[in-house]
């Protein structure tokens, strides 16, 4: 049984106002445990307001959301359980800091489930450490620390309620491309190491391709397609209709197809691109 | 629970009264206000319906609207009746207890002065269905100016009004924003005593607060690497312009006032 499900999800914004717009149109979606998921479409595709569905923050215009097979709007459904199971870190989560320090703001969610105080202290320096957060950084005011470190700290806020399912909207806006790969490759360590469900929002097809395994690809409040990378990436053309761009690598082989170079599998990494190529001019070429 | 709060109340359509002179629009406002109040009651009342049903026809407001803002002054309404139709003296009397009384007087006075509160809302409402506030302050901007000469910051007032008009619905928005991310780290915002409830509005007051700051810290850098220096000298992108419409506007509401004035002078009823 998936973890998560939406079946038939629709979010209309301002019913009845001049302002009406529907966000999210009828969408189907099935998420196994320990998937990691890339979510991919343009500003204003639906992606920020499916998440806020997935975790009862928004209620359904029409459709429901299945956790565990269970309706998560029913009538006796506890939302707050809810929403610590399936976890959900906001845009800019820096924003969002509030207590005297670090140590207390990690805290704000696992106090907020009723934990004791030795389960709490567990979980925030597990998480402190895996975003790589100094344990000295802990005692400081969340106010003090850089652009990147808050955004970290609040990406562990978020962790320390140790939801099954993990859902961050676009964790590295604004961040420089340190700061991005840090975030990144600690969530992976941190999906490898938990087995949790991770859902990574963002508008960068170069971010997620190297992560994920799964891809959702949304526009204009449909879903384009929900698939491994290699399939998404082989509907390339499609891609570009829409207006994302394609990873540059992914680019260069579909440049390389038409000249007649073809390769078996679809290229989206940088590392995996330069395995084949050196593997085919090995091959093509006697070694000297 | 928040995207539900409308600023003012501007109702984005295209009409005549939409595309008129704010300044003018403010202009007719007072007159018809001014009129409510000094005419004789039943000229009064037929010239602030008709005006109103002319206004609104024109601006092309659902009337829906319209009954929709007298709603919320339906308290008012009941309290302003009652006070009038028991406590007034004059006339048959219809009943009689202690010092409440029920008399022919109070019954008219009663009827009229709903009937003047609710005209009273409901076309002060339309100023603001068919402008928007920023438009508005603009155009107070405008009319305020000749006191300017008396060393009144009117520039200085209107640009504080504009900037808080402009940043209320950015600020709701972040106030939505952060409730939600504070809700899905499972802050619990709904249920708890007064105290409780109270002290749980730290989580969201204090980034809304630090937020705040930072906006007009980089507002004010913004407006000062944009030259800002006041409002001497400064043109604006959108002139308000009078045109013959406005003056049409206002040609029937002075046309109404006039009949309501020469009928309080002449005409007994």
């Amino acid at each position: 049984m998936p973890i998560l499900e939406a079946n038939n999800l629709t979010y209309t914004y301002s019913i009845g106002s001049p302002f009406q717009k529907t966000a999210v149109d009828h969408i189907n979606l099935q998420i196994e445990q320990g998937e990691f998921i890339g979510i991919i479409g343009h500003t204003g595709s639906g992606k920020s307001t499916l998440m806020q569905m997935m975790n009862g923050l928004l209620k359904p215009t029409e459709g429901t959301v299945l956790l565990d097979g269970k309706d998560i709007w029913a009538k006796k459904a506890d939302r707050r359980a809810v929403r610590f199971q399936v976890g959900l870190v906001f845009q800019y989560p820096e924003y969002q800091l509030f207590e005297e320090t670090v140590y207390k703001d990690i805290a704000f969610g696992p106090k907020n489930m009723g934990l004791d105080e030795k389960e709490i202290d567990r979980r925030v320096r597990e998480t402190a450490e895996a975003v790589g957060l100094d344990e000295k950084l802990l005692e400081q005011s969340p106010y003090a620390l850089s652009g990147g470190q808050k955004r970290r700290a609040a990406i562990a806020g978020v962790m320390a309620m140790e939801p099954r399912v993990l859902i961050l909207d676009e964790p590295t806006a604004g961040l420089d491309p340190l700061g991005r790969t840090t975030v990144l490759t600690q969530l992976r360590e941190y999906h490898k190491k938990t087995g949790c469900t991770v859902m990574l929002v963002s508008h960068s097809m170069e971010d997620v391709a190297k992560y994920v395994s799964k891809l959702l690809v949304l526009s204009h409040a449909k879903v384009v397609c929900y698939d491994t990378p290699e399939r998404v990436f082989a509907r390339g053309a499609e891609l570009e209709q829409i207006g994302l761009a394609l990873p540059q690598i992914t680019k260069v082989f579909h440049g390389l197809k038409e000249r007649g170079i073809t390769f078996p599998e679809e290229v989206y990494t940088v590392r995996f691109g330069a395995e084949l190529l050196r593997a085919k001019l090995e091959g093509s070429t006697p070694p000297c | 629970m928040l995207k539900d709060i409308t600023l003012g109340q501007y109702f984005p359509i295209k009409s005549v009264v939409h595309r008129m002179d704010a300044r003018f629009k403010i202009i007719i406002t007072m007159l018809f206000l001014v009129m409510l109040f000094w005419g004789q009651r039943l000229t009064t009342l037929g010239a602030g319906l008709f005006f109103v049903i002319v206004a609104t026809a024109c601006s092309r407001i659902p009337p829906k609207m319209i009954v929709k803002s007298i709603k919320p002054i339906v308290p008012v309404l009941i309290i302003t009746g009652l006070f009038n139709l028991f406590l007034l003296d004059g006339g048959k009397i219809y009943w009689k207890w202690h010092f409440l009384k029920l008399t022919e007087e109070g019954v008219h006075t009663s009827a009229f002065m709903i009937a003047r509160i609710c005209l009273l809302i409901a076309g002060t409402s339309l100023l603001t269905y068919t402008t928007s506030p920023i438009v508005l302050t603009d155009a107070i901007e405008s009319l305020l100016s000749p006191l300017k000469k008396l060393k009144m910051p009117v520039h200085e007032l209107a640009m504080m009004m504009t900037i808080a008009l402009r940043f209320i619905p950015t600020l709701i928005e972040e106030t939505d924003k952060i409730m939600s991310a504070q809700k899905a780290r499972g802050a619990d915002l709904e249920s708890g005593g007064l105290i409780q409830r109270t002290k749980a509005l730290t989580p969201i007051l204090i980034p809304l607060f630090v937020s705040a700051f930072r906006r007009a810290e980089e507002l004010a850098l913004a407006m000062e690497c944009r030259c800002y220096h006041g409002g001497e000298g400064r043109t604006r992108l959108r002139v308000l312009k009078s045109g013959l419409r406005d003056y049409l506007a206002l040609a029937f509401t002075l046309l109404l006032f006039a009949t309501v004035i020469l009928c309080r002078i002449y005409v007994r009823f």
